[in-house]
């Protein structure tokens, strides 16, 4: 497919609050723990229009993962609210023994994830979830593009047996699926078809690897975009075909470059079709607190960035 | 609980049995757990031989009252207590902890039908009972939830945040049981030096921590079936609060060279140790 941003913005949060109240009224074994954070994830709105199906956990995000465990081992299924920092950091040991070990199906919703968190810098801001997930077994990593795609993830989500974790955004962003979009867990997909380089990206950064086409294409350049939502599973088949038809790749994650999508692509390339490649990331620091476009700009996660990876790459 | 005469020398003797297939399995196994075990072993057969609504043959039945060890080196106790009760063959003790076996070194939810929770990872077990009193509750059902706690492993700041989450959903059909037994693995130095012989107990007073938190606490004797029956039944009558019962036990228990010495939390198990726990066992059941 080829696919342009529609021109329509929305927060990835805000689809998650309206997808929560979706679930719960198709699925009754669907619950919401939050973690004193459901009006910044906007889980609140299940609290206002779900109230029996929202259940506040506080400040204690380990006991939180550890009642989740509980509640999925009596046949409920359990979304957790909270900001991936704190998902991925502070109660990892509670996600490894009580939920990936036992492979017992808790949801998780890692809000506001990557470097745009608004302004509350390095201890909120979560670089690493992708690399932390991916190394845990029995997990599923899903990135979606946007606030269409959170909702087909989450509803995909909901019906995996095991732990998923779904990495979301706070702003709004650029919206580039239709709304009758089918997801498939597992498969990435190539959203703009190209001949020269191939862009691989995940999360909130594919619209800024659609813009990078654009910026390519007016140059000559002919970019494939494949857009990978499945973090893990990886659906190495297509990036292999991706990386055959063009010769060359750039990944693009707001993420740091170490083990995430640049990693689990290097990884693949590097074992079965060694190709010439640049990854687009942060680069193995901690963030802090700005506007999004001066850290976009400053931690090197624009399209022009991607862009310039990509002449570079071909020169 | 009223118990006759027949009927308490029959738990009496299914502890003095748990006890020597824990020896037994360590001594086997190289290695494992031996003084947690030994003082949760008359509150392992009262659960699961009196109180624990369960069915051996239908581990998964949803309506089956829960429990969970969050003090999961104790494992051996526990394994010992389902095979007894039916869950596994007793022979199959001697896989504790060797290559492909059910019985791992921390309970594994995940390859023995039978524990209703993964734990290893101290102060994680009363979360997940938590959780399990908390869809009781939400889904009509009228199970109850046990967790087991130790004093080393309420040392980690999880029991607290699930104390007060607990106390706060007035969760009064879930009990959590303090094995008290004042050692942990290396433990704390008395007032006088930094001894390693003489280690002291962590908390001087439980009972007032937890009613600090909101719990309704009984205190009981351990190690004594109609004082822990009379705690489980106090426990289940009580309404809006959740309860614990800090049960006075000793490390080792059963086994004279293993009573209150913390060297006994783990420790592989010579000939000599094993023939001397079994004649001092027999010992036991011959006096029953």
């Amino acid at each position: 497919m080829n696919l342009s941003t529609t021109g329509e913005m929305l927060a990835q949060r805000d689809a998650f609050g309206d997808a929560l109240i979706e679930l719960i009224d198709r699925d009754p074994r669907v619950y919401v723990l939050d973690g004193d954070l459901a009006n910044s994830t906007k889980a609140d709105k299940v609290s206002r229009e779900r109230p029996d199906r929202f259940l506040e956990m506080g400040i204690a995000e380990q006991n939180m993962m550890g009642v989740a465990a509980g509640m999925a081992t009596c046949g409920l299924v359990p979304w957790l609210s909270s900001f991936a920092c704190f998902i991925v950091n502070r109660d990892l040991d509670q996600l490894r023994v009580v939920v990936a070990q036992p492979n017992l199906p808790v949801k998780l919703c890692g809000a506001y994830s990557g470097l745009l968190t608004g302004k509350t810098g390095k201890t909120h801001q979560e670089v690493a979830d992708i690399s932390v997930m991916r190394a845990m077994p029995n997990m599923t990593v899903l990135a979606p593009a946007d606030a269409v795609e959170v909702r087909a993830c989450m509803l995909a989500a909901n019906d995996r047996p095991g732990p998923v974790y779904v990495r979301m955004t706070r702003d709004p962003e650029p919206v580039i699926f239709p709304a009758d979009y089918e997801f498939e867990l597992g498969r990435a997909l190539v959203v703009r078809e190209g001949t020269d380089i191939t862009l691989i990206s995940t999360g909130a950064q594919t619209p800024r690897c659609l813009a990078a086409a654009d910026e390519l294409a007016s140059e000559g350049i002919s970019a494939l975009v494949l857009h990978v939502p499945t973090l893990k599973p990886l659906d190495a088949d297509a990036i292999v075909a991706a990386a055959a038809q063009t010769g060359c790749v750039v990944t693009a994650e707001d993420h740091t470059i170490v083990g995430g999508l640049g990693g689990a692509v290097a990884e693949v390339l590097g074992e079965r079709r060694p190709t010439p490649m640049q990854r687009v990331g942060i680069r193995d620091v901690f963030g802090e607190s700005a506007p999004n476009e001066d850290l976009l700009q400053k931690y090197g996660l624009t399209p022009g960035h991607v862009a310039q990876a990509a002449r570079a790459l071909l020169s | 609980m009223s118990l006759t005469r027949e009927r308490h020398a029959e738990l009496k003797h299914y502890a003095i049995q748990l006890r020597r297939l824990v020896v037994e399995s360590v001594h086997h196994a190289g290695a494992g757990h031996l003084g947690g075990p030994m003082s949760a072993a008359e509150l392992f057969v009262a659960l699961y031989f009196a109180e624990l609504n369960i069915d051996p043959d239908r581990p998964r039945d949803p309506d089956r009252d829960r429990f969970i060890l969050s003090k999961g080196h104790s494992s051996i106790g526990l394994y010992a207590a389902l095979a007894l009760r039916g869950y596994l063959p007793i022979e199959e003790l001697a896989t504790f902890d060797a290559i492909d076996s059910r019985l791992q070194g921390h309970p594994d939810m995940s390859v023995l039908p039978g524990l209703d929770m993964s734990t290893g990872s101290l102060g994680q077990g009363l979360s997940p009972g938590l959780g399990m009193a908390l869809a009781a509750r939400l889904k009509g059902q009228d199970f109850r939830t046990w967790v087991m706690i130790g004093d080393g492993d309420s040392q980690e700041g999880q029991i607290w945040e699930a104390a007060f989450v607990a106390a706060r959903y007035g969760l009064d059909n879930l009990t959590a049981i303090l094995d008290w037994n004042g050692l942990q693995q290396y433990g704390w130095a008395t007032e006088k030096g930094y001894g390693v012989l003489d280690r002291l107990a962590a908390q001087e007073n439980p009972l007032t921590r937890w009613r600090a938190f909101g719990w309704n606490a009984i205190e009981t004797d351990g190690h004594d079936f109609p004082a822990i029956f009379s705690a489980f039944a106090a426990a289940k009558s009580h309404r809006g609060q959740p309860t614990i019962i800090v049960a006075r036990t000793v490390k080792g228990k059963g086994i004279s060279y293993m009573e209150n010495d913390f060297n006994w939390h783990s420790k592989p198990v010579t000939d000599q140790d094993l023939k001397q726990a079994q004649d001092e066992l027999a010992a036991q059941e011959a006096a029953l």
